[in-house]
């Protein structure tokens, strides 16, 4: 546990809301769940936090805690906010076990929605006067609450690796033929599978639209009727599934439907070690798993304090910026999919993308799932002859290749008249609803972790932000289609300044890493967004808490807001300007 | 112009369209005569036309540092294993999916090599912790992709006999780690006779006692 500073006098905030915060910690500030709504009002009208950036929670031995992350992000570049880029961290501890409960923040932060939900989900906590708590990522019905610390899944062997059957008297056992539905696995009292039905979802309820009956529409008599799009739907990009209410062919309600593809991912991280999560991170978002790697290894070095060398700093800033134009590529590609321009300008964009993953092949040893970082360093130096063939690449191939793309896409006009003006959201919502990335900007907020809290090298670079002011799938496009341009224009200069020099800090290499007690928040401005990592050490070697700030997630909490008014056919390209990857959503 | 946007669009398009040609037949003629053969990997800024190929026809050759299954290693000389049975790639397996059994003498004392060794390919992702981390050089990371079975059992659980391969197909596949690490092993080998010439006698005693304890 963490060690603990008790502050007996001023604690903070105690002159606006008297008694919320009751503790200090090096961690953050401990709030008293009941004053939780008055300090978040005050923390977002008079301090500037307009923006929840992650919600998360710990179970710890004698309380469940809930962690909130708040960042000023409307006015960051002013002067006053600029001085404290630092998180502001809200933790509401929960002693009652038995019946975990606590005020939801959804009314002040919208974006806590669905990280509400997935708390609920994982940790068995309630949120009151949550719109719609129920389950998110597993499905309604499932018994118990995955990321307490007394659940054992299906397949449970021990509470960490590796596992002692392994060695040094290894014989090989199938897993299904080990456990499957045997000792780790509960019933209720009473159950009976036969008389079992699973509960069935009030979607039109949650939507809070009308059953059935006529539209308003003055002309037609429309009808009200609930769609079911997906979950395998060709242009969802991946097992997705969103329930859309409509009135005639125009959206009135939209709930998304997630989780196929979860493999509870957080704890299969409590269960490994260190090291072995990092191949883990590279099948979350699997467009862009470097950015994965590079945010796990910068929480852990966090964590334990470990220096990275200047040459290593700089091939993974090379790898990070390889992968956001694979990642924009496939986003802008598969936009056009969704619009109807079926798969010529995602081929296009797929073709560049190979020649990037030859590179990553060259170093990694594997196109997608690279696993190339290490803590403290890389996996291993450049192969020779490749920051030739990434020069050539990023010199004399990608600016022409990004002109062919502005000819192909961007003066397309049906594709202008498709996109503008379609899924607005403001400045002020997409801030509310915790959009990150590509979608805040195109809302118009300056907003970029590389910028606002430089990790890595990235203040050395000379690179601008890409914003764009109207918020709408077109501008979504478009800040990609930029971002892409300053991605080669950080390869550029981080290539030419590429020092010699060793990979990794000196020593040998461990595989058995001894982080400290304590917790850790690293975060990366991945191409979908903050996709950060948020880790709690007991001191042991695998982490007690590991928990994903998945951006592709989180940036669909504003999906019903965005859908709500167009057509369904527009439903599809809304989501496909998110850009979501399944792989991370339900990880 | 209303259309100005498509019509330079579809100019792409009808560019990329002749380019393929043009590009195929200039870069890989044995597409249209004579036979096919492995093709090296596309190069940046000159191709322009088509990336794909026609496997398994055609294949690319693979990255020198491309990683599937793990392979176990023997020397190709005396035909001894290299593995000690260390149990360290066991140890830092993500999924966990190598099993090892430690061989033993007739009076039960453990001896330095594996007596089973299974890797689990459906499980395997691949990572190439095992090989990053083996002390002796004895795991490595193989380049044959093509392993799809019928069954899952004993098709996908790879056993000694299927893991090993000798140091010449280590060193085929990858020549510039094997090099390297020759090298490494030469200087070694150097400074234990170095040191040994020093002094003679400890160095001696003890041949190759570097199985770790657990």
């Amino acid at each position: 546990m963490t060690d603990t500073m008790m502050q007996m006098t001023g604690l903070p905030f105690s002159d606006v809301v008297p008694g919320a915060v009751t503790e200090v910690t090096k961690n953050g500030i401990v709030v008293a769940a009941d004053k939780l709504l008055p300090l978040a009002m005050h923390l977002r009208d008079r301090e500037g936090y307009d923006y929840l950036s992650m919600v998360t929670s710990v179970d710890w031995p004698q309380y469940f805690e809930v962690v909130y992350y708040l960042y000023r992000v409307g006015a960051w570049h002013s002067a006053a906010a600029a001085a404290s880029q630092e998180p502001l961290v809200l933790k509401v501890r929960l002693p009652d076990k038995a019946r975990p409960e606590l005020p939801s923040v959804c009314s002040i932060w919208p974006g806590a929605d669905l990280q509400e939900r997935e708390v609920y989900d994982m940790m068995g906590i309630r949120f009151t006067d949550h719109p719609n708590l129920r389950r998110i990522l597993l499905w309604e019905g499932f018994q118990g609450w995955p990321l307490r610390k007394d659940f054992k899944e299906p397949y449970y062997e021990e509470d960490a690796k590796p596992f002692k059957s392994r060695h040094p008297d290894g014989k090989h056992a199938w897993a299904e033929d080990r456990v499957p539905w045997k000792d780790n696995v509960t019933y209720p009292v009473g159950w009976d599978p036969d008389l079992w039905t699973q509960p069935e979802v009030q979607y039109r309820k949650i939507m809070q639209v009308d059953g059935g009956g006529n539209g308003h529409s003055s002309e037609f008599k429309t009808e009200r009727v609930l769609v079911n799009m997906g979950p395998q739907h060709p242009s969802t990009h991946g097992v997705f599934r969103m329930v859309i209410a409509v009135d005639g062919e125009n959206v009135v309600g939209l709930e998304p439907e997630i989780g196929y593809l979860h493999r509870c991912h957080e704890k299969i991280g409590e269960r490994n070690t260190y090291i072995m999560n990092i191949p883990f991170t590279d099948r979350l978002d699997y467009i862009a798993s470097m950015s994965n790697n590079f945010g796990y290894v910068l929480a852990v070095e966090k964590l334990a304090g470990i220096q990275v060398p200047e040459r290593a700093e700089y091939i993974r800033v090379i790898m990070a910026e390889l992968t956001r134009i694979i990642s924009h590529f496939i986003a802008v590609g598969f936009l056009f999919n969704d619009l109807g321009a079926y798969f010529t300008p995602a081929l296009y964009g797929l073709r560049e993308r190979e020649l990037i993953l030859d590179l990553f092949e060259a170093a990694a040893g594997s196109r997608m799932m690279c696993n190339y970082m290490r803590f403290g360093g890389v996996f291993a130096d450049l192969p020779e002859g490749w920051v030739e063939r990434a020069k050539d690449l990023v010199w004399n191939r990608l600016p022409r290749v990004m002109e062919d793309f502005e000819k192909l896409l961007a003066g397309n006009e049906i594709f202008e008249t498709r996109c503008r003006g379609l899924g607005v959201l403001t400045a002020e919502e997409a801030i509310a609803y915790s959009m990150a990335g590509p979608m805040l900007r195109a809302s118009g907020v300056p907003y970029d972790l590389r910028k606002a809290r430089p990790y890595s090298i990235y203040d050395r670079f000379d690179f601008d932000i890409c914003t764009r002011p109207e918020g709408d799938v077109w501008a979504r496009f478009r800040v990609r289609m930029d971002e892409i341009y300053q991605s080669i224009r950080i390869l550029k200069q981080a290539l030419d300044g590429l020092p010699a020099g060793p990979i990794m800090p000196p020593g040998k290499k461990q595989y058995q890493l001894r982080v400290p007690a304590g917790e850790a928040y690293g975060a990366v401005e991945g191409p979908k967004g903050e996709l950060g990592f948020y880790i709690v050490s007991d001191g042991k070697p695998n982490p007690y808490r590991y928990h994903v700030r998945a951006p592709t997630f989180i940036n669909l909490t504003s999906l019903e807001k965005m859908c709500i008014g167009h057509k369904i056919a527009d439903s599809v390209v809304i989501l496909g300007a998110i850009d979501i990857v399944l792989g991370e959503v339900d990880r | 112009m209303f259309g100005t946007g498509i019509l330079k669009g579809l100019g792409v398009t009808l560019k990329e369209f002749i380019g393929t040609y043009i590009d195929d037949i200039r870069k890989i003629p044995s597409r249209y005569a004579g036979g096919r053969h492995e093709l090296d990997q596309s190069q940046a800024s000159a191709q322009t036309g088509l990336f794909t190929v026609q496997y398994p026809e055609e294949r690319h050759k693979v990255a020198e540092r491309f990683r599937y299954i793990p392979i176990l290693i023997y020397d190709a000389e005396t035909g001894e294993d290299r593995c000690t049975a260390c149990g360290i790639c066991a140890k830092v397996c993500p999924p966990q999916c190598i099993w090892i059994v430690r061989a033993k003498d007739e009076k039960g004392k453990p001896l330095t090599k594996p007596a089973e060794f299974y890797i689990d390919t459906t499980i395997c992702m691949n990572c190439g912790f095992c090989a990053e981390f083996c002390p002796f050089d004895a795991i490595k990371m193989d380049h044959d992709y093509e392993i799809a079975a019928y069954q899952r059992m004993p098709g996908l659980i790879f056993d000694l006999q299927r893991l090993r391969v000798p140091t010449t197909y280590y060193a085929r596949i990858r020549p510039t780690d094997w090099t390297a690490e020759e090298a490494a092993r030469e200087a070694e080998k150097a400074a234990k006779a170095a040191r040994a010439a020093g002094r003679p006698a400890p160095a001696a005693a003890a041949p190759a006692e570097d199985q770790p304890k657990r």
